[in-house]
């Protein structure tokens, strides 16, 4: 069976691999050292968890949050579409519009940041200034996660078995049901590995939101950039506490949509 | 009743149907045989609206229906490759014809049962298609598309994905299952021996064309042109000349109306023994003996024969 499971397909022969014991130790020991130890060594350096309570920290921590999921859902709708039409329409320009997909990973974000500032700032060619905004993050945000979704959804799409959809269709099925009941199923693990990504990406984003955001305590300061205020000041305990919350809170986040995922892909095992 | 009148469908340069014209008579069998590229499977579609025709109409016991989509057109299809939904079980797979026209969840239940009992699925309700042998996937697929109480029932290639021994099996089957619903039913296959095997009546087409429509046995008995003749069962051409295998007689001696062949090789297929032969004109032809004929014969590789056709068509052009 093809495993339509996104990002991670299932591999059928995972227990016949050649050296088991090997490759653990091998993906152990480098996720050790590349994750684990840094984490550790954050951790360890977190004194001062007063820091984490003040006001200021709360704010910037709800704040990060709550984009990181906004920015989550809509890109789950339109990183969805994005997908659809890239795999099921056929237009001119087409292939430049895939390209055009990956241009927020070829960008320095900083650059990012400075584009958004240009075009929404205080001197707007368009006409709105969303700088110093939470709007302004949001676009911020929203430009830097785009590929996610879509490139995790559309090799699935892809695959799926158009013949599903004409099964659907002779049975009764309308579009809108087709797509709800058959095609949304199938291409949900996808989604769900393209919102993690595109979740944990707003989470940890400095150089696309730390122009365009102002940095406004209380009204746009996210954690990354109070980090660096607490850094700053010569706070180096508080700021990798702060880290520390964040990455808490992101893991649990990315724990528990993997278990969704799972939970969805309960018929491939 | 099915009614599909010069129906024309191209792919780009490709015509895929050239003016087709079939009837399928309410509570038959109808199979459409012929090689892959002959166009029995977009026909099929098209019937069953999956594919648009450039040209031609479709009418379904006498309604009209070239212009409606699939799911209005009530009829139920099977696929090759099964199309089982993946994320459903097999309960929710046959279900879903009903659950989303809203049935009552008591006659949902009622007939999902009925159903999982025809197909000899019932102690599977609760997996997936994962878990599932391509044999009882496509019986599935048979009893989703039942659900809906379809007024045709057409498969396209259903048992081509099968081993040999399961599609003798599901055409067994799909014979009595007929014989107990008389549901109008359209079978598509390049398996000649299926289609005569599973149908009461052949349509036999090539390159987008009908080229006889025919019960089996009219069909293997009075092939309306050569390339039925060489489609639906072995046969050897010698000049204009055709003759089956089983119509070839093999003597010792020669007589007046006999030619000299060798004996090639012997190929014993359990009852059966293929005897391939060569002609003192260097023609090679094929002859099919029964066990007991072939030691009666004591026919031996090299051996010189005299060959006598004992039934033979010409097509006149």
């Amino acid at each position: 069976m093809a495993a339509n499971a996104g990002t991670v397909p299932a591999a059928p022969g995972a227990r016949r691999s050649l050296a088991p014991g090997l490759s653990i130790g091998l993906s152990t020991l480098y996720l050790s050292l590349i994750v684990l130890l840094p984490l550790a060594a954050l951790s360890w350096r977190a004194h001062g968890w007063g820091a984490v309570s003040t006001p200021q920290a709360v704010a910037a921590l709800r704040l990060t949050l709550g984009l990181s999921v906004a920015v989550a859902l809509v890109n789950a709708v339109f990183g969805t579409a994005i997908a659809w039409t890239l795999v099921r329409d056929r237009f001119v320009g087409q292939g430049f519009v895939n390209a055009l997909v990956d241009l927020p990973f070829a960008l320095p974000t900083i650059v990012a940041g400075l584009t958004l500032l240009a075009l929404y700032g205080p001197k707007s060619p368009v006409g709105i200034n969303a700088a110093f905004t939470r709007w302004g993050l949001l676009l911020a945000l929203l430009f830097v996660t785009l590929p996610f979704v879509v490139r995790t959804v559309q090799p699935v799409l892809f695959e799926l078995d158009r013949e599903m959809e004409d099964a659907a269709a002779s049975l009764g099925a309308g579009r809108v049901t087709t797509f709800l009941r058959i095609i949304l199923p199938s291409i949900l693990p996808a989604i769900l590995s393209g919102v993690a990504l595109a979740f944990a990406r707003a989470v940890g984003e400095f150089g696309a939101v730390v122009l365009i955001s102002g940095n406004l305590p209380f009204k746009t300061e996210v954690v990354s950039v109070y980090v660096l205020g607490r850094l700053e000041s010569n706070d180096s305990g508080g700021a990798a506490a702060a880290s520390v919350v964040i990455l808490l809170i992101s893991f649990g986040v990315l724990l528990a949509i993997g278990g969704l995922r799972r939970w969805v892909t309960r018929h491939d095992r | 009743m099915i009614e599909a009148r010069g129906i024309v469908k191209r792919f780009g340069d490709f015509t895929a149907l050239d003016g087709v014209s079939v009837d399928v008579p309410t509570g038959s069998l109808t199979a459409l045989l012929g090689p892959s590229g002959s166009g029995k499977s977009t026909l099929l579609r098209v019937v069953a609206g999956l594919e648009q025709p450039d040209a031609g109409e479709v009418s379904l016991d006498g309604e009209d229906v070239t212009r409606l989509p699939p799911q209005s057109r009530g009829v139920g299809f099977v696929f090759q490759h099964y199309a089982a939904f993946k994320h459903m079980t097999v309960w929710d797979n046959v279900a879903f014809g009903l659950t989303i026209r809203r049935r009552p969840r008591s006659e949902i239940k009622q007939r999902v049962t009925e159903l999982l009992d025809l197909v000899q699925l019932s102690g599977l309700a609760k997996r997936y298609p994962a878990q599932l042998s391509g044999g009882q996937r496509q019986r599935m697929g048979l009893a989703r598309a039942l659900a809906v109480d379809p007024k045709v029932l057409l498969l396209d290639e259903p048992f081509g994905a099968l081993d040999a021994r399961v599609r003798k099996e599901l055409r067994i089957w799909l014979r009595r299952l007929h014989d107990e619903t008389h549901t109008t039913t359209v079978i598509v296959t390049h398996d000649q021996e299926e289609a005569m095997d599973v149908a009461d009546r052949v349509v036999v087409m090539n390159a987008g064309r009908v080229e006889q429509t025919a019960p089996p046995r009219e069909l293997y008995d009075h092939p309306a042109n050569e390339f039925v003749m060489s489609f639906v069962g072995p046969v050897n051409r010698l000049g204009d000349t055709f003759i089956r295998p089983h119509d070839v007689e093999l003597l010792l001696e020669p007589n007046g109306s006999t030619q000299e062949a060798m004996v090639q090789r012997l190929v014993h297929l359990g009852f059966e023994v293929r005897v391939e032969l060569v002609r003192d004109d260097g023609e090679t032809l094929s002859a099919q003996l029964t066990r007991e004929q072939v030691e009666t014969l004591e026919l031996q590789h090299g051996q010189i024969v005299y060959v006598r056709p004992t039934h033979q068509t010409v097509f006149a052009d």
